[in-house]
């Protein structure tokens, strides 16, 4: 399959990292072109502290001053016009569990007023979507999910909540994703989830999830819910591969 | 070990931070000022990442039960132990049951308290960095203990001390990856004009109190560091510093050079600033 290659800019950040960015698109082509130019940039052997990326960007950092812009640029260049053109789509389904209530959902109706859609079908579009992991940002531990239903779209509120809790399932503008912590925040908020999206003890992949894969919510009810988070030690989150 | 009698305005305990951790939406944290804090670690020979602890405006007053040497850099908050001057950026011998205490702010913002050895704090994605959500404490309480290695033995470092001060008001910058958006005017005031500090700044942000109005639209989710200049829909340019989120929805103007965020960590309230523009 022929995949778009993409007129890309790159950009000096500062005296040591370099942001690349493609058209301004939330989309898988886009997505997996970033992260196989991503994991491309890793094989090399660059000196380098990081490489992040976000929905149509990746910011490339390197550990010291980078000597000459224009050469490293074109090195840059070069490694994306090398990179296979097979992407990196990763075939991993996390399986997340959501107690949607009201007593969780504090905002359940609210939107289930102004969108005229009933609790029981906002809840229902929202865990029969397949959502791809993006990005980690925000908060430690905070996934970007893109794929939310066009008809869940409600906009972050004008005065955010000082304190939305950990776990806390939301919808802000055309985005939906879950707070790892507590935190003040300004989406809309239907459910909560009992599972850990950060995990102190480790210093590399502390969070389950990886840009590339992907997540499903599925339902729970209030008494599991309260059993998953007096019992996380022992939980293991739940994944699916997809085979072709 | 040290005891906190008083926890002055914002202490925390800070290295160099969750460095090479941005992919996970960790802040970077760390000290505001390095320059200041890698200086108080060089001159007792400690290593570059031993912690230190930041203290901003209005310092503590802190009860040593062990003895060893510290070291105080930065901001001048009139360090005093057992109510005696002592000089800043030198090293300091400590015996048990001195108290270290501070006066008024002299100059500067925030000053840094090193410690033979580095204090031992909990450790939370490699780094001591203070940080809500990571680290159990966020900022140093009244009764709260700190400890260090006491077993360490002092050896004096010859190091060059020409440069001990950090405050400019000049603030090197690279032009954001949106500067371009920008019109000519918007970008000639960006260069020329003096701009102040707001009474909102801390270890997250700075915010500047001139307004540049514009109708730039927001960007979709991208990059940020701790020097990132973001304009927002109302005009607000906000200097984003070391705990601040590793990605954002505004459009990004400007770049702080390194070595200017050391600047920014020392201005306050009212303090001016101007941007130099890097070609």
């Amino acid at each position: 399959m022929i995949k778009q290659i993409y007129n890309l800019n790159y950009h000096r950040f500062n005296s040591k990292s370099i942001l690349i960015s493609w058209p301004n698109l939330i989309n898988d082509d886009v997505l997996f072109d970033v992260l196989s130019f991503k994991k491309s940039i890793h094989l090399t052997n660059k000196a380098l502290v990081d490489v992040i990326n976000a929905y149509s960007s990746l910011l490339v950092i390197y550990d010291k001053d980078i000597d000459n812009i224009y050469d490293e640029i074109e090195s840059l260049k070069l490694v994306y016009s090398n990179k296979k053109k097979d992407t990196v789509e990763s075939k991993i389904v996390w399986k997340i569990p959501v107690c949607y209530n009201d007593y969780f959902g504090t905002d359940l109706e609210n939107i289930s007023k102004k969108t005229n859609i009933d609790k029981d079908e906002i809840i229902e579009l929202h865990y029969k979507n397949t959502y791809r992991v993006c990005f980690l940002g925000f908060l430690p531990g905070f996934l970007y999910l893109s794929n939310l239903n066009k008809r869940l779209y409600f906009p972050r509120k004008v005065q955010p909540d000082l304190n939305i809790i950990k776990g806390s399932v939301g919808i802000g503008g055309n985005q939906t994703g879950v707070y790892p912590s507590n935190s003040p925040g300004g989406w809309n908020i239907i459910g909560n989830s009992p599972v850990s999206f950060i995990d102190k003890d480790k210093l590399h992949k502390i969070s389950f999830a990886s840009p590339g894969d992907s997540i499903k919510f599925y339902p729970i009810d209030f008494k599991e819910h309260n059993y998953i988070s007096k019992n996380l030690d022992s939980y293991i989150i739940e994944s699916e591969v997809i085979n072709d | 070990m040290i005891k906190i009698i008083k926890p002055g305005l914002y202490s925390t305990i800070q290295d160099k931070g969750r460095v090479g951790m941005q992919s996970y939406g960790i802040p970077c944290s760390g000290t505001m000022d390095s320059f200041s804090s890698d200086l108080a670690n060089k001159i007792l020979n400690n290593s570059g990442n031993s912690a230190v602890l930041e203290i901003t405006m209005v310092g503590p007053v802190l009860e040593f039960v062990y003895e060893t040497v510290i070291c105080i850099t930065g901001a001048n908050l009139s360090p005093l132990l057992n109510n005696k001057i002592i000089k800043m950026n030198n090293p300091i011998f400590i015996k048990s049951n001195d108290i270290l205490s501070f006066g008024v702010l002299k100059s500067g913002l925030r000053s840094y308290i090193a410690v033979l050895g580095g204090f031992k704090s909990e450790k939370v994605f490699g780094s001591r960095s203070m940080f809500k959500n990571l680290t159990r404490a966020v900022k140093l309480a009244k009764n709260d203990v700190l400890n260090f290695n006491k077993d360490i033995i002092f050896k004096s470092s010859k190091i060059n001390l020409n440069k001990t001060s950090n405050i400019d008001n000049k603030i090197v910058v690279f032009k954001g990856p949106e500067y371009d958006i920008l019109n000519s005017s918007q970008k000639d005031f960006i260069s020329s004009k003096k701009f102040r500090i707001s009474n909102n700044y801390n270890r997250m942000a700075i915010q500047l109190t001139d307004l540049l109005s514009n109708t730039l639209e927001p960007i979709i989710t991208s990059m940020v560091m701790p020097g990132t200049v973001q304009l927002t829909p109302a005009g607000n340019l906000i200097i984003l510093m070391k705990d601040c989120q590793t990605t954002g929805g505004y459009p990004r103007i400007l770049q702080v050079e390194e070595k200017s965020i050391n600047s920014l960590a020392q201005l306050k309230k009212d303090s001016e600033l101007w941007f130099s523009l890097k070609i």
